[in-house]
């Protein structure tokens, strides 16, 4: 059972990272680019200035060029993580089904892919927000990468405190207000510890507001695309495994395969 | 596999043995944490192998529009 899930998983993982790299080429990729052309040209002063443009990447040399980068280089990073995704996704829900509520296997995969989008992703996008290119300084990248990966730590550990703390009042309580406790609790304790974490704001002068603003809310669409995708098309296939009398006409015959 | 022969019609909510989710969650946990770790972070803030950013580089789109620090 767990292995049939499994392979769903990474299936819907893999759907979600195809949907999600073609949701970012068209609407990430201009702002990546606009946000490349703006680095090289404030370190054209200081590099080779006449270089071609669109064939590097600011005053580092160009490994990989642009267009390997915006096309198999997002889908290979982008088709990781999904997959990734995918398979702790299966994992999550195999825990989570039956024990933390009896909701239909659709149901609980869309919502624990909504949790998931705005525990993962969300809250740690409100506390330190994606970067273009050209926005952010390197001799910080370490503190940078430790402080996102703390936010995500606690944000992760924080819900799964408050859905296992929701489990046990909801049986006093009932569902919805046990619910509404432990999104409640969650959302007061990753506030408080948010704003103690320290600010980062390394945006440059200069840096035009409109490319930030398009190229974080695609950004953050792009995970939603991916969350969603990942969501839907699990719940679907495990569905089929978990409830074969719902979906198929002879439960019968489909009992033995459990 | 042994209650295969009893068709039960509608079943009560399944819920899938722990004993059986562990052993799939230590392996594919740990096969998926390192994959983020090559799409997140190796050759930005981490370097385990010395590709002079060889892989920043090709991930470097995806890193940031999945919004991991990448420089």
């Amino acid at each position: 059972m767990m292995r049939t899930l499994l392979v769903r998983g990474l299936l819907a993982g893999l759907i979600a990272g195809v949907l999600a790299t073609a949701f970012a080429y068209v609407f990430g990729e201009p702002s990546v680019d606009a946000a490349i052309g703006i680095e090289e040209a404030g370190t054209a002063a200081h590099d080779h200035g006449g270089e071609e443009p669109g064939h590097s990447h600011g005053a580092e040399e160009a490994l990989v060029s642009r267009g390997v980068q915006s096309t198999i280089g997002l889908f290979t990073g982008v088709g990781a993580y999904g997959l990734a995704v995918g398979g702790l996704f299966a994992i999550t829900f195999a825990f989570g089904y039956g024990r933390v509520g009896s909701l239909r296997p659709r149901v609980t995969a869309a919502l624990l892919a909504a949790g998931a989008f705005v525990v993962v992703v969300l809250v740690p996008f409100l506390k330190y927000p994606a970067n273009p290119p050209a926005v952010g300084q390197s001799g910080t990248i370490g503190d940078r990468t430790g402080l996102y990966f703390a936010v995500v730590a606690l944000s992760l550990a924080t819900a799964l405190i408050a859905v296992t703390a929701g489990r046990a009042l909801a049986d006093r309580l009932g569902a919805w207000w046990a619910g509404l406790a432990a999104a409640g609790g969650y959302v007061v304790v990753v506030a408080v510890a948010a704003a103690l974490m320290p600010v980062i704001d390394e945006v440059p002068d200069g840096f035009p507001g409109s490319t930030l603003w398009t190229f974080r809310t695609a950004s953050l669409a792009t995970q939603l695309v991916l969350w969603t995708t990942v969501g839907l098309v699990f719940g679907a296939l495990a569905e089929r495994v978990l409830r074969p009398s719902a979906s198929a006409p002879a439960p019968a015959a489909q009992a033995g395969r459990r | 596999m042994s209650q295969a022969s009893v068709a039960v019609p509608n079943p009560v909510p399944v819920q899938i043995p722990l004993r059986e989710i562990v052993p799939w969650a230590v392996f594919a946990g740990i096969l998926a944490l390192l994959v983020l770790f090559f799409v997140s972070t190796e050759s930005g803030a981490v370097e385990l192998f010395s590709s002079n950013g060889l892989l920043h580089e090709f991930v470097h789109d995806g890193r940031h529009l999945l919004a991991f620090p990448c420089h």
